[in-house]
């Protein structure tokens, strides 16, 4: 290795060795710049879908829900959009949990961390109530004053700490709130729930996500990230050597000296660090770590500490980007005195696309192609087959039958199976020979007992396909479902 | 205690004096608010071992301040179900056999009523789905022994087969071996008809005119004309394709020479009458129902 500098070296950790850590409390303060910008746009583009999707309307037609995102539980219907699943198409979501996962190695891939600092709700809130925090308490100075002042009762101390505590209530309950409103009709919920009609389980809810808001976001802030969530400890073996993560790069950084003692340094040409130590990156730091001692499971990687030094070398007519999107391959080629190089595609990245394009296509043209008449046929297992008086054979099926659609349905059923076999369905009596006819109420399921029977001159010996079709009358539309005819 | 003199010299951080394969463990505690987690947490389970039942002792376990049990939940639960569902098997006691078949909504209860019921008290002789098993006929085929329209297959749940109920259905099988009516040779030669009946192959040299001699003198009474059975006394078909106790040649000599009298419990005073109708609709609607 010809590393001139041992990151590791730069500063060591502080540690005082007990048996339990103590919270040190973070001050971080504003910050203005790029990445604060874009975690704004976020924040608003985030909490507005959450909090106002459960009242964007879509027209289903009559008897159907009119919300566009609905968790229906008493019917077992999820809607959302132009989507409609039943509980027989639940494996959806594990296709949507397959491309999320993917989706978040993608992004790991491509700028670590981006859910954490930019889309994880445990920081949008943070950084929400941070907001709430620094507009009424003032920003990190004098929070920091505020907190060691010896005579904190004041009346105007004492208002300010309540009215605080009342907005994150108010935002903590106004989430919890949110949440109910994907479960049922969002307008007649609100109006329920304040007129004290709407469900206890719809309470309970509100008071659970009011006090986890509350207490994560409000209390426990960067201690989730640290102590509590997973994701850390499973992005540190996602990442590899190519993906851009907030980097201080210590190759332009060292040797940190004062701004004046560098201007004349550099006037006798010697060669200096751009970090001036002013510590405006471990400042704005959300999780209170210090960027320059190298990537730290403790860092959400926001990009704030870039604003930060941005800002800084800006005043003093530095590049910006001392600290920035970037990887450890790069400082070491700038140190050899090579050109940096960025890849962001790769075979990583390659892969993760073509997963994510290849499942999430086949979800959208499925769900696009979805059919409305559905078939499933389950076959009697006691007996399996049963010898009638005359030598043929029978065997029972429990058939379901699902009409996805709107309307009722009238269905014909044919079985293709032995030759000249018959179908019968118990409790109809077909007016077609062979062809029972019933009719399946709209958005609905039918549960049917069916038997086909084989003529004793013509038995299969063995087990042999049997084709259900299930025809709607007056559309054509065709459903078909396989399973097995057996002889005893 | 752990020991923190040591200090890695890499991070400057303090070690737990633990090292495996040269690799030393730093010392990286907990946060405070979570070490305060973990001692609530046995705060609260010394709780629940007083409020809830929790040890085991020799003969039972302490019961908890307030004698709660998940069986006594169970219990209410059920008594619940059952205050929900008595209103409609009331409705299903009233209604007759042929109103339940038109009615959707008490088929549909009758039928999953009674397939429950039949799981519980039917399965362990008919098999679970009625398959049935030698001596113990198939539900799911056509040929009744007492007959299979839904008012025949309710009496027969309800009273039974030889139970020593007053209105079972009696009638058997005699013994016409054992009890020395015929004689070994006669007994082959009447299987042998009686396999012929059914359009079975018989035994090489086998007397026709004889064995139709024995069985219209023995047989006749109960099996009818022909072998074509009789259902006042349970008698079977002889020329269907559906054996009770098998069809060929040994089963049919043990069977003639031994008797049968197989027993079907009387399901009334067992059962209340609203399950027993349930079950007899859910019996018809294994398909073997006439």
């Amino acid at each position: 290795m010809n590393k001139t500098i041992n990151p590791n070296e730069l500063k060591p950790a502080d540690d005082t060795g007990p048996l339990y850590a103590p919270r040190k409390k973070v001050y971080p303060q504003s910050v203005k710049g790029t990445f604060r910008r874009i975690k704004w746009g976020l924040m608003a583009f985030c909490l507005g879908v959450y909090y106002l999707l459960p009242f964007v309307r879509w027209n289903r037609g009559l008897g159907a829900p009119n919300q566009a995102v609905l968790i229906d539980l008493p019917n077992s219907r999820f809607y959302f959009f132009f989507i409609e699943l039943w509980p027989q198409e639940v494996y959806y979501f594990t296709g949507l949990l397959i491309v999320a996962a993917v989706a978040l190695f993608l992004m790991n891939s491509i700028g670590g961390r981006i859910w954490c600092g930019y889309l994880c709700p445990q920081t949008v809130w943070t950084d929400l109530f941070y907001a709430v925090e620094r507009l009424i308490e003032g920003d990190r100075r004098e929070r920091m004053k505020k907190d060691k002042s010896s005579d904190p009762m004041k009346l105007e101390r004492i208002s300010e700490i309540v009215l605080k505590h009342s907005i994150w209530l108010l935002i903590a309950w106004w989430t919890g709130g949110a949440w109910v409103l994907y479960f049922n009709d969002a307008p007649t919920l609100v109006k329920e729930l304040l007129t004290f009609q709407a469900p206890m389980i719809a309470y309970i809810w509100i008071g659970i996500l009011t006090a986890t808001t509350y207490l994560l976001a409000g209390y426990m802030r960067e201690q989730v990230c640290t102590y509590m969530c997973p994701w850390p400890r499973i992005q540190a073996a996602l990442t590899d050597e190519w993906a851009l993560n907030v980097t201080y790069r210590y190759d332009r950084g060292e040797k940190r000296t004062s701004v004046k003692k560098a201007a004349e340094l550099r006037a006798l040409g010697e060669h200096v660090g751009d970090c001036v130590d002013c510590y405006q990156c471990v400042a704005v730091c959300p999780t209170g770590i210090d960027i320059r001692n190298g990537p730290q499971m403790e860092c959400i990687q926001c990009g704030l500490c870039i604003d930060a030094c941005d800002n800084v070398m800006t005043k003093i007519g530095r590049p910006k980007r001392l600290i920035g999107y970037d990887n450890d391959i790069n400082i070491q080629r700038r140190q050899e005195g090579k050109a940096p190089v960025y890849r962001i595609v790769r075979a990583r990245t390659i892969v993760y696309s073509a997963i994510i394009a290849a499942v999430g296509g086949f979800m959208i043209y499925t769900l696009a192609t979805r059919s409305l008449l559905d078939v499933n046929v389950l076959h009697d297992r006691n007996p399996v087959a049963v010898k009638l008086s005359d030598g043929s054979i029978r065997n029972a099926y429990t058939v379901r039958l699902l009409n996805k659609s709107g309307y009722d349905r009238v269905i014909a059923i044919d079985a293709h199976g032995p030759a000249n076999a018959t179908v019968h369905v118990i409790g109809v009596d077909s007016v077609t020979p062979d062809r029972p006819m019933i009719v399946i109420p709209r958005d609905s399921t039918s549960e049917l007992r069916l038997l086909v029977t084989a003529p004793a001159d013509n038995n299969p010996e063995k087990s042999i396909p049997v084709r259900f079709h299930v025809t709607d009358i007056g559309l054509g539309e065709v459903a078909s479902a396989t399973d097995n005819f057996v002889s005893p | 205690m752990t020991d923190h003199s040591d200090v890695d010299a890499v991070t400057g951080k303090s070690t737990t004096g633990h090292e495996w394969d040269g690799i030393k463990e730093l010392n990286t505690p907990l946060p405070r608010w979570w070490v305060i987690s973990f001692y609530l947490t046995i705060v609260w389970s010394i709780g629940y071992w007083v409020v809830y039942p929790a040890w085991p002792l020799i003969q039972g376990n302490t019961t908890g301040v307030f004698g709660y049990s998940s069986r006594a939940d169970v219990a209410v639960e059920l008594a619940n179900l059952e205050k929900v569902r008595g209103d409609k098997m009331v409705a299903l006691g009233a209604a007759s056999l042929a109103d339940i078949e038109k009615d959707p909504a008490l088929l549909a209860l009758a039928r999953a009523k009674g397939k429950t019921v039949f799981g519980d008290n039917c399965a362990p002789c008919h098999g679970s789905g009625g398959a049935g098993a030698k001596g113990y006929p198939n539900l799911n085929d056509d040929e009744w022994l007492w007959g299979g329209t839904l008012d025949q297959i309710m009496q027969t749940i309800q009273y039974g087969v030889r139970s020593g109920h007053a209105k079972t259905h009696e009638g058997q099988m005699l013994a016409f071996g054992k009890d020395g009516v015929l004689k070994g040779d006669e007994i082959v030669t009447v299987a042998n008809y009686v396999r012929s009946l059914a359009g079975l192959p018989t035994r090489n040299g086998f007397d026709a005119a004889k064995g139709e001699k024995i069985f219209a003198e023995n047989c006749v009474a109960c099996h009818g004309d022909g072998g074509k059975g009789n259902q006042e006394l349970g008698a079977p078909d002889l020329t269907d394709k559906i054996w009770l106790y098998g069809s060929d040649e040994a089963s049919l000599v043990e069977t003639i020479s031994q008797g049968r009298a197989g027993v079907m419990p009387a399901w009334e005073g067992r059962l209340d009458p609203a399950t027993v109708k349930a079950m007899a609709v859910y019996v018809h609607s294994l398909g073997g129902g006439k």
